[in-house]
Order: C-alpha cells, then structure tokens, then sequence
C-alpha cells in the first residue's frame, strides 16, 4: 500500500513539477480498510473491484486575471474528492497562485479566490470543509521567474497538498 | 522639542536590529520647477564630526526637488556668525538662501552643533537650532536640520528625520528593513526564508504590521519596533490573513482575512481582539486604508466586475465607487490631508501611478512605468514612494505628488519592494 501510495505520488513529481518537493505521504497505521485502492498492495490480495483513483495530478491552471476552473480540470478534481470522502482522516492544503502582474494584495485575493474555487468543487465531490483548506500565496511564491507568459501561465495555478506535503 | 523625545526611540531600534548589509543607493530623475536656490556652507569644525553634517543636508533639500544647491566652493575663512557673511558675494552667486554654522566636541565627550539659516536678498536671519548630540546622531541631526531649512522656506514640514520601511528579496531570502527616508542607516526588522508582505507603520511609528509566509500561509503580524519582544500573530485564521491598515489614532487594524469564504474586509482591535466583518460581499475586497479623519476606508473591490476602487464609512453603510476609467484600479492610498487618492492602474497592459484628486476626481498619471506598485504617501503628502523594476530587478521609486520630479533607489543585486513611509515622529 506505502508503496503504490508512492508510485502515485513520484507520478505526482513528474507531472506537476511542483517547486517544491513532495513528499511521499507517510500513513499513519494500516486500516482495515484499504486507504487508497489505486493497486494491490504486495501481498496477494483480491484486486478491487472499484475504478483507480488516480491522484497524481494535482494543479489546476487559469487564464489571466480568471479564476473559473476549466472543464478539463473536473476528473482530477472529482478523483481527489473521491479520496477525501473515503479517507476522512485525510487533510489538504490548496495553494492559489497568480503571476507577477498587478496588485501584490489583489493577487493573493485572487490566488485566494483560486484556491477557494478548487475546494468548492472537492466538496461537491465529497469532501468536507473541514479536511480542505484554501489559502493564498499570491505571487509570492512562483514556480517559474522569467516575466513572459511562458511562465506566467505555469503561475497561475493551484496545488492541492496532502498532510505531511506542506 | 522633539529631538529628546525622539532620540531614546531611534537608540532602540538601534539597539533591536543590526545594520543591514547593502545601502540603498539613489538615482534622480529630471527636477522640479521653482526650485530654491540654497547655499549650504560647511560648518567651521564641522571635521569634529564623524561624517559630514553639511552634505547630508545638502543632499536631503536637493533630493526633495525643491531646492538647486548653489556651488560654495571657496570660502575662507567660514562664516559662523550673519556678521561674517559677505551677502553682495552670494547675491552675485544667485543664492536666496544659505546656511552656515558650526561644530564643536565638549569637553564630555559629546557633540554641539549650531547653526543660522539666512535669507541672502534681506540679509537677515530666518532662524537657527542648536544640537547635542552624540557621533551616533550625525546623520540624524543633518535631517532634523535640513527638515527646519525645508519648513521655513516652502511653509511644510520635512520628511528628512521620517524613516521608510521595505522589503528586500535576495535569493531564498526576504527581509523586512527600516531606514532613513533617504535610504541610508539600515536596519532589519525581520530576516525571513519565506515571503514578507505588507508592511505597514503603526501612526506612532512604534509598531510595523506585516504579513509573513513563515507558515506556509499569510499570516498578520504586528512587531512592536522599540522592544525586542517576539512579534505576535494578530490575525491567523483559517485561509489568509493579509493587507493590513492602521486607524489614524493606531487602536485599530483594518485586515483581509479569508475566514468566512472570498476575501473580505475586518477590523479589530490592534492586538487582534475584538474583531468584526466590515464588507459583505460574494467577491474580493481587499486593500483597505483609512483616510486620515478616520472615518472611511478605501478598498479595492471585484464586486463590479473588475478590480476598483470603493470607499465606504467605518461604521458601515452602502460602498460609493471611486474609479471607472479602465478595468484595473487598485491599491489605494489617501495622502495625509485626505485630498488625493493615489492608486495603480493598468493601462494598455502596462501598471502605473495615478493621482485623483478628490474634489474634482481630476487624474493625473504620474509615471510611466510597466510593473508600478505599492504607493506609499510621504508624511507631508509632497513625495509618493512606490514600487517599480528596472532591468526585471525591483527598485523603489519617488515621485512627487505633482509628477514632476523622479528619484529612484535601488540596491545591487537585490528585489526591493514594497515600500511603506512612516510617520512624522515626535512635536
């Protein structure tokens, strides 16, 4: 189980190429109840029987001065849901980020609103208020400093962070 | 006077941060009409002193693009007394005003300075001051010196003795530094490996409010700048905590918090307690600042369909909009006597500095730079400080309120960034 966590998440580093590193989420003692059906786990076990849930992906991407969440964004998101209503005890950090442009201030209302969208649709999807919590780094924080839309597109994100990520 | 009351305060930040590594170094950028010609002699004895007092206040009235300071090269010996001075010679020179005085060490160990500022055309003294001071306080009484020379000549109060407060980003590390308004003499305030933001004077110049990033989300801070106690969080709930602003009496912060769904406008107290909700609205406000009467805020509000300017009273009540030209104002800042309404605009993709003036809603552009942010009001409403970039590298920048006169101050190989300017100290 650790280790199909793991591919995930490592799956999670090559996709995301997150600024940060991610850490591998450490569980805290084994259910009984699988935390996480993405893969059998070593032992021979029964395959379950219900669709992957693929958490790799873990940013969404907006237009400038935009903070609706584009259609191709709602599988990720309805998979991440998914995770935290069946793992209650699960937490999330949901960054939103801006580029550099405009009010230092206005930007971090902005990554906020960004950020705030994002947990919006992980409670429609099942999670709850309590487990996810929207915060802003504004432009603060980018990932990528050059000033030209090549990077400016790859700041206006939000990530989603586990417990144990941030 | 101020002075002894100032000087136990300056000792004390002083004594809380170490100097700061790189100076501010300052560029200016075209002048200022109707300038004062002004010749600034060197004091008699003024070698007693640890710098020299007479450059330094040359520099601050030159600066202020007010004053052109006359050439005072060859003058033997320096006059000290009105008596001394030969007025046809500076008359000749084109000088209205000049200044002459002199230093001496006492016999304790400490400093005296004195001097006279006279008007050339009457030949008659305007006024003078004499200082104790210690070596420490050179460059101090230079601007409390070139602060008299300012009031007396244009009717307003000098800025020179305020401090300015900024952050500088270098590598993985941010620092939130207080320095003389001419850049020079800093301190750090808070050294950081994640962001600072938003610093912003207490009206007492005593306390800084700041947002800091140090765990992993915006958190409000308030350091108290005259005691070395741990800076306490005033606002950290969950979501983000940012933008705060002073009342003008400094018993209450105006802040951003996230608590209750988008960004929105609070108040309380300014040690956090006795907090209540001020705007309502299903969008962002953000960006509040109280005009000096205290009885309004300005903010930056989406609530129209893009990002502009609302005023609304403390107590409550509908917002009225302020700005309708183009579809980004935001940040902003009344000058102290309330008239004018600095804020950022985005024109044609481009961030500048604009000026309305309140009774007539008449604005003025007043830079013409592509990234300008954080404009910050000098105490006298004469100068705005605000932030820009030169060469993709963040510098501050000085304008004056009529857009005539440009400075900019940057420091090598680092970001310099939102600048805050803080209050008139001590009466």
């Amino acid at each position: 189980m650790k280790k199909a966590l793991f591919s995930a998440l490592s799956l999670a580093l090559l996709y995301g190429c997150a600024s940060t590193p991610v850490e591998p989420e450490r569980p805290a003692a084994p259910s009984a109840q699988p935390a996480l059906p993405v893969s059998p786990p070593l032992a021979a076990r029964p395959a379950p029987a219900a669709p992957q849930i693929d958490l790799s992906k873990r940013s969404v991407f907006y237009e400038y001065d935009k903070y609706d969440i584009r259609d191709e964004y709602r599988p990720v998101l309805q998979a991440h849901g998914k995770y935290l209503a069946e793992n209650r005890g699960k937490k999330m950090l949901i960054q939103g980020n801006c580029d550099e442009r405009g009010s230092r201030e206005y930007n971090i209302a902005l990554g906020q609103r960004r950020a705030e969208g994002v947990k919006r649709m992980l409670v429609l999807m099942g999670a709850t208020e309590a487990q996810v919590e929207p915060v802003s780094l504004g432009e603060e924080k980018p990932r990528c400093t050059d000033h030209a839309e090549g990077c400016w597109s790859q700041n206006r994100r939000s990530d989603m962070l586990y417990g144990g990520e941030y | 006077m101020s002075w002894r009351t100032f000087a136990p305060l300056l000792a004390a930040i002083l004594l809380l941060a170490g100097p700061a590594r790189a100076q501010l170094t300052i560029e200016i950028i075209g002048g200022g009409a109707n300038q004062i010609p002004i010749a600034v002699l060197p004091f008699a004895g003024e070698s007693a002193l640890p710098q020299s007092i007479t450059e330094i206040v040359e520099q601050d009235l030159s600066r202020s693009g007010r004053f052109r300071a006359i050439f005072v090269g060859g003058v033997s010996p320096l006059p000290t007394e009105i008596a001394q001075v030969n007025f046809p010679e500076w008359k000749s020179r084109l000088a209205d005003a000049m200044v002459i005085g002199q230093a001496q060490r006492l016999p304790d160990g400490k400093l005296e300075v004195r001097f006279r500022l006279l008007d050339v055309l009457k030949q008659s003294q305007i006024g003078g001051v004499a200082f104790t001071l210690t070596a420490a306080q050179t460059r101090l009484t230079a601007h409390k010196i070139a602060d008299f020379i300012y009031e007396k000549l244009t009717g307003e109060r000098g800025v020179f003795s305020t401090r300015i407060a900024y952050i500088v980003k270098q590598g993985p590390r941010h620092e939130l530094r207080v320095a003389d308004a001419d850049g020079q003499n800093a301190q750090s305030i808070l050294i950081s490996s994640e962001p600072i933001m938003s610093p912003a004077w207490s009206p007492d110049g005593t306390r800084m409010a700041y947002v800091s990033f140090q765990n992993k989300k915006p958190i409000l801070f308030v350091q108290n700048l005259t005691a070395s106690k741990q800076p306490a969080p005033v606002a950290n709930y969950r979501g983000s905590n940012s933008a705060p602003a002073w009342s003008p009496d400094g018993k209450q912060l105006a802040a951003v918090l996230t608590k209750d769904g988008t960004s929105q406008i609070y108040l309380m107290s300014a040690d956090g307690s006795n907090l209540r909700r001020l705007t309502v609205s299903g969008g962002i406000d953000t960006e509040p600042f109280f005009t000096p009467d205290g009885q309004s805020i300005y903010f930056t509000s989406d609530r129209g369909g893009s990002p502009q300017i609302y005023r609304m009273p403390v107590s409550g009540g509908d917002p009225v909009r302020m700005t309708f030209e183009g579809d980004y104002n935001v940040s902003p800042r009344v000058s102290p006597d309330g008239k004018v309404l600095a804020y950022i605009s985005r024109v044609s993709g481009r961030f500048q500095l604009m000026a309305m003036d309140l009774e007539s809603k008449q604005v003025q552009t007043l830079t013409d730079g592509q990234r300008d942010e954080s404009p910050s009001f000098a105490p006298n409403g004469r100068i705005i400080l605000y932030a820009t970039d030169v060469d993709n590298r963040g510098v501050l920048a000085a304008v004056s309120s009529d857009g005539r006169f440009r400075q900019r101050l940057g420091i090598q190989a680092a970001d310099v960034r939102e600048p805050s300017w803080g209050p008139f100290l001590g009466n």
